[in-house]
């Protein structure tokens, strides 16, 4: 069986975690150098058993969120289920909807714990945990399915923004709804983490002859989302379709930002997009163009 | 029936969290795969961290290693061939390629050089078997509204496709290229793509598996053009029939006109049939293309017939209409004012439509994959590139893609097709330029490599690459074997 990994990116200032599904890209600024030294050491040893902790109590956080349930006794178990408690009246829900981010806020405060830091992040595929300190700020690209930018978000310190997270068709993990993408900005990447799972399930045609859908267990066995029909392919939609959808998904984020779940959420489908709340988005820069051949 | 066992769901021990892992899926961490029972490695193809190549420095994870576990995700396949999936790119290009493997084959020091090249030029070339009209030579063919090629022309049975090419990749607006990148990528990997032809029809492709037109699975590819198909079965139908009509939207068959029925004395029947006479017993252009009878647009056959020649036809005369599939086919007499009636098929009739039908073969899309190895990539090969071009022109350098068989154009540069069924599942992968990241191998004798300026330097043995975590496949096409010596010039030679 495969042991945690860990890798120095080639500049020095970034640190590559991996172990089974979880993969890490820490980054941490300091006022003196041999603490960014100190962080990753923490990220590091930290890290060394995420993975094993979780998979301790995974038939519990592979079940769904009711009152009567119990919460886990893992610290990064529990920053899952107190992310998403808070939906379980919206939508059938398991602490596994904030895995991603749970894992990311756990290891950035083991690094703002162990050292003083103007600025680290803990990016678990596109769930980033985020620490800024006054002035400071951080730039995060989103990347359509192609992987082309479709914006990019500047978050400043003091905004009260801890987590961006993203969710749709894109990346490993299944998904309910058609959404391209669903990024949401929140006060820790668990509870964005489970926000924007949730928004982009609701982006969504049901019954839709151009969506294909498998029931999730059918893909992944053990899948938290048992026999739930999640989205294989999509196919052609026209633009009121995509509207229609976008705007399923945009009155589930206005409720939580109602809620003071997230600061906000940016939603994409097939380059038609909605907005809540207020995100310092940008366009996509135009000068990254590379010839080949 | 078939005695294949299928493989069970399998308990993924690569990692804690033991994905129970069923065929053909892949686990949580989409780095392991069920692949008919076995446990399968299969990285994303990976060229943003070509750790190497870009000075990457590894750490130790625990005190004791030296951080060399890491590798950087490299995936690699079958022994004793190594091709370039998952080997990596460089760029720029006059780093030596991410592997250059030499290996005694039959007594010969063979080095293959393989690298995953960076292809804007580049695109497929679809063959979907169907008669049925998809749409216009010409036509725009669209994915997500976006246009990512045309039809090019009609080849025997068949419609061809032109997709991708540097014209939609880059020359046109950036969601075009991305949207193009996205189909070329999922169509050389073997997965589904949905295209709207303007005009024309929605057609699913996918490579090895019937076309899906306006959400209908294609069946039979036809047996023969109509007068193919009179030609074919002519005899079988004397006798039972006075009049066969085989509707087909290139060339429309009639029996008793057609040399094949001259010469079995079928007289002359009096049947006429609409569109331009080419020779006798063969039309052209009976009706409009469509996805009806014969790829025609017509449901009804009796539309592409005129009134019958009074003087030569008769009242009971039997007349069979089929299809160049024999998937249609129609039964008539003419009454007493010489029109045609349906009448219950006769048996032997029902007998050659059917024969018909099993005459014909199943309904594939093919794809190949064709691209360009132009500037860039042979750089990594040699340090003077045109000299690479000229090794594979004169037959001393075989060219293979992903380990399939690979037809090099004449002419200049290295432009080469390739079928992508015949290599191994995810053989593709792309960069957000937009460009398809495309496995190449050049494979040549050492002494030859060295001639064309090769780094001799970065030669290693193929035992050196073939560790633990390397990706093995069982070979998929049967007759290609890039090391072997029938491929070069020098086969003869002792």
């Amino acid at each position: 069986m495969s042991a945690p990994q860990a890798v120095l990116l080639k500049d020095g200032a970034r640190l590559h975690l991996q172990h089974g599904p979880i993969d890490l890209i820490v980054g941490a600024d300091a006022a003196c150098a041999s603490d960014r030294t100190v962080a990753f050491d923490a990220a590091r040893t930290r890290f060394e058993t995420v993975l094993t902790e979780l998979t301790g109590e995974l038939p519990l956080l592979r079940t769904g969120i009711t009152k009567a349930r119990s919460a886990p006794a893992g610290v990064i178990a529990r920053r899952m289920y107190d992310a998403v408690r808070a939906h379980m009246s919206r939508s059938f829900v398991t602490p596994m909807a904030a895995v991603a981010g749970a894992v990311a806020d756990e290891v950035l405060h083991s690094m703002t714990q162990a050292a003083p830091l103007t600025r680290a992040y803990v990016n678990n595929g596109g769930d980033i945990a985020l620490h800024l300190s006054e002035g400071q700020q951080f730039t995060a690209a989103i990347a359509g399915l192609t992987g082309a930018a479709l914006g990019q978000v500047r978050i400043p310190a003091g905004a009260g923004i801890c987590g961006i997270a993203t969710s749709g068709q894109g990346g490993r993990s299944l998904s309910l709804g058609i959404a391209d993408s669903v990024t949401a900005l929140g006060t820790s990447a668990a509870s964005a983490d489970a926000a924007a799972t949730l928004i982009a399930n609701a982006v969504d045609l049901p019954h839709h002859p151009n969506v294909q859908r498998q029931p999730a267990n059918h893909l992944h066995p053990d899948s938290d989302l048992e026999d739930r029909p999640i989205v294989t392919h999509v196919g052609s939609l026209s633009q009121g379709e995509i509207a229609l959808a976008l705007d399923r998904g945009l009155s589930m984020a206005y409720a939580m930002k109602e809620e003071n779940h997230i600061h906000g959420a940016y939603l994409n489908l097939r380059g038609n997009n909605r907005l809540v709340g207020r995100i310092p988005m940008q366009s996509p820069k135009t000068d990254q163009e590379v010839a080949y051949g | 029936m078939s005695d294949r066992v299928i493989p069970e769901k399998i308990r993924c021990d690569a990692c804690p969290v033991m994905c129970f892992i069923a065929d053909g899926k892949i686990g949580a961490c989409d780095r392991y795969a069920n692949h008919g029972g076995d446990l399968l490695r299969l990285d994303p193809l990976t060229i943003i961290d070509n750790a190497a190549d870009k000075g990457i420095k590894a750490v130790p994870f625990l005190q004791g290693t030296d951080g060399t576990d890491w590798d950087g995700d490299l995936l690699r396949a079958d022994t004793p061939f190594v091709t370039a999936i998952g080997a990596g790119t460089t760029y720029p290009d006059y780093k030596p390629a991410p592997f250059i493997v030499s290996q005694d084959v039959e007594g010969v020091d063979m080095v293959t050089v393989v690298t995953e090249g960076i292809f804007s030029y580049c695109g497929v070339k679809i063959k979907i078997d169907t008669d049925r009209h998809i749409g216009h030579e010409r036509a725009v063919v669209r994915v997500d509204g976006e246009a990512v090629g045309h039809v090019m022309t009609s080849e025997y049975g068949s419609k061809m496709l032109s997709l991708g090419g540097v014209e939609h990749l880059t020359g046109g607006s950036k969601k075009e290229g991305r949207v193009t990148c996205d189909a070329l990528l999922k169509l050389c990997n073997c997965d589904a793509v949905e295209m709207q032809i303007d005009d024309g029809a929605s057609v699913v492709v996918q490579a090895g598996q019937a076309p899906v037109i306006d959400g209908t699975p294609e069946q039979l590819m036809r047996v023969g053009c109509g007068s193919a198909t009179i030609g074919m079965f002519a005899a079988q139908w004397v006798g039972h029939v006075d009049e066969v009509i085989v509707v087909d939207d290139h060339i429309t068959g009639q029996l008793s006109e057609h040399q094949a029925g001259q010469q079995l004395d079928v007289p002359p029947t009096g049947i006429k049939i609409m569109g331009r006479r080419s020779t006798p017993g063969r039309y052209f252009q009976v009706a409009e293309p469509g996805t009806g009878w014969g790829g025609t647009d017509i449901e009804d056959p009796l539309a592409i017939l005129k009134p019958s020649d009074a003087k030569k036809a008769w009242p009971g005369l039997r007349l069979l209409m089929v299809s160049t599939t024999g998937e249609q086919a129609a039964y008539y007499e003419l009454d007493g004012d010489l029109t045609p009636v349906s009448k219950p098929m006769p048996a032997p009739l029902q007998a050659s439509a059917d024969r018909i039908a099993e005459n014909c073969e199943p309904s594939i899309c093919s794809v190949l994959f064709m691209g360009g190895a132009g500037g860039s990539l042979r750089a990594g090969v040699t340090e003077n590139p045109v000299r690479l071009t000229h090794s594979v022109k004169d037959s001393l350098t075989l060219v293979s893609v992903g380990g399939a068989e690979a037809y090099v154009w004449p002419g200049g540069g290295i432009t080469i097709m390739a079928d992508v069924l015949n290599m191994p599942s995810n053989a593709f992968g792309y960069v957000p330029t937009p460009a398809l990241v495309a496995p190449i191998e050049f494979t040549m004798r050492l002494s030859d490599y060295a001639a064309l300026g090769g780094h001799m330097d970065e030669v290693q043995p193929i035992e050196d690459v073939d560790r633990p975590d390397v990706r093995k496949v069982g070979q998929i096409d049967p007759k290609s074997a890039p090391s072997d010596r029938r491929n070069f010039r020098w086969k003869d030679t002792p």
